[in-house]
């Protein structure tokens, strides 16, 4: 037989198939009852009234990638923070500090993120 | 033969009744939250609502719903086909398939993992993807910066919640939802936490893109944000996946902070009524304070969102969790 842990899991594959069959028979049904009649003027993109000026990918602003890369560190420091903070009441004081070094050692980096401007959105 | 039957198939069929047991209440529920919404507004700004399909306009979303699915699909020529029909269908499927490790009342539930919030993490993480592939996928101006603001926004408020999560989990010793529950019978989380209690609400208004942080779809300036192109039944899955997402966090905030499927006192009158209306009724309350907040608040500037995200939240949530620790370690009221 298959672990019990493969068998909690289960339920989880089986609702994932479900919701993308309705997902997909949704979109495919509204295919199938309206009817599609496209045109030059339907099937470009919308800007306002106006001739599309010239392709949309375009260059953009650098602090998107500033704020993603500072999710990715954050975003790592809390998947470090979710078994410390299970397991806090069996590693004791010595766990608690430790993980007040690492902290203080990320906050440093933040300060400086800060001070060199990266949160400013004027 | 019969050990298949009985030990695969029947099981199986099972799961998938389930399954639907849970899908279809919720896509009707995200039906008459838009109605509700629509209403509660009304209400609020002294006006009637929907009222002439069907009686007190009850059939609106029914027809919202058909009139979507017998308009047309319009694919943008410009658009990246493939990605562009996968986009809604990507945040309709994360939005829905979170509610498979939810907790409707005690031992009610789909799939009781033992990592319960890192899945429900996991898959809220994931919602930037259908966003920000629509917001590419367009190939138009203007769902392009939507879909920027959108992930850079849900990114952002990600983090603060996250770090939320860590100190309910101080104060509960468990990532399984129903043991985060049942941590709270002497006394729900929304009251030692309480500013992290606000600080998850706020979040989770801007991780929906809900009003006052509704930047992405700002339609005063940038008409629809990465929906803009999209018609019929894509923009519905849009939609709905939205609505679902809302209740989710409802649902999250409950078990988190408001105690789940408990009663607000142990006593008799109150322990009467059943685990699941409890916990019905304080999503529905939730939702309500989400609907509440859009009639009331004017919208945030992206500057201001930003600010509040990463200079108010993050270190101020940071500072919680190292004080909750703190004084749970001190104190010695760890869960062991």
């Amino acid at each position: 037989m298959t672990s019990p842990l493969i068998i909690e899991y289960l339920p989880i594959l089986l609702f994932l198939g479900i919701a993308s069959l309705i997902a997909l028979a949704a979109v495919a049904a509204s295919l199938i009852v309206a009817r599609q009649k496209p045109d030059s003027e339907k099937v470009s993109p919308y800007e306002c009234g106006f001739e599309p000026f010239d392709d949309a990918r375009a260059k953009f602003d650098v602090r998107f990638y500033l704020v993603s890369i500072l999710f990715i560190i954050f975003d790592l420091e809390i998947a470090f923070l979710f078994p410390w903070a299970i397991s806090l009441g069996g590693i004791g004081g010595f766990g608690f500090w430790s993980m007040v070094i690492f902290l203080l050692i990320l906050t440093v980096g933040f300060v400086y993120e800060w001070k060199k401007g990266a949160l400013e959105w004027e | 033969m019969v050990s298949f039957w009985s030990g695969y198939a029947l099981p199986t069929i099972i799961i998938i009744l389930e399954v639907l047991a849970i899908i279809i209440p919720l896509l009707v529920a995200v039906a008459y939250l838009t109605y509700a919404e629509r209403k509660v507004m009304a209400a609020m700004q002294l006006r009637q609502g929907p009222n002439i399909v069907g009686p007190f306009g009850l059939l609106q979303p029914m027809a919202d719903g058909l009139k979507l699915l017998t308009k047309e699909t319009i694919i943008p020529a410009g658009s990246n086909r493939a990605l562009f029909l996968a986009a809604p269908m990507v945040t309709f499927l994360l939005s829905l398939v979170a509610w498979a490790v939810i907790p409707f009342g005690a031992g009610l539930v789909l799939s009781n993992i033992n990592v319960g919030v890192l899945y429900l993490f996991a898959v809220s993480s994931l919602g930037v993807y259908g966003i920000i592939i629509a917001g590419w996928a367009s190939n138009s101006k203007y769902a392009f910066l939507g879909g920027l603001r959108s992930a850079a926004q849900m990114v952002s408020y990600e983090v603060s919640i996250g770090l939320v999560i860590v100190s309910v989990l101080l104060c509960a010793g468990s990532l399984n939802l129903s043991r985060i529950v049942e941590a709270q019978h002497t006394i729900w989380f929304a009251v030692p936490l309480f500013p992290m209690f606000i600080v998850f609400f706020i979040s989770g208004l801007a991780e929906t893109n809900r009003a006052p942080f509704d930047l992405p779809e700002g339609e005063s300036e940038l008409v629809g944000g990465y929906n803009v192109e999209y018609s019929a039944m894509t923009f519905a899955l849009f939609f709905l996946g939205e609505y679902a997402n809302m209740i989710l966090m409802s649902a999250l905030t409950t078990i988190l902070f408001l105690g789940g499927w408990l009663p607000p006192l142990g006593i008799p009158p109150l322990t009467w009524i059943p685990g699941p209306i409890w916990f019905f009724a304080k999503i529905a309350a939730c939702l309500f304070v989400f609907i509440w907040v859009r009639a009331t608040m004017p919208r945030y500037r992206y500057d201001q969102l930003m600010r509040l995200g990463w200079k108010i939240f993050l270190p101020f949530s940071l500072i919680w969790v190292l004080v909750t620790a703190g004084v749970l370690e001190t104190f010695g009221w760890l869960p062991k």
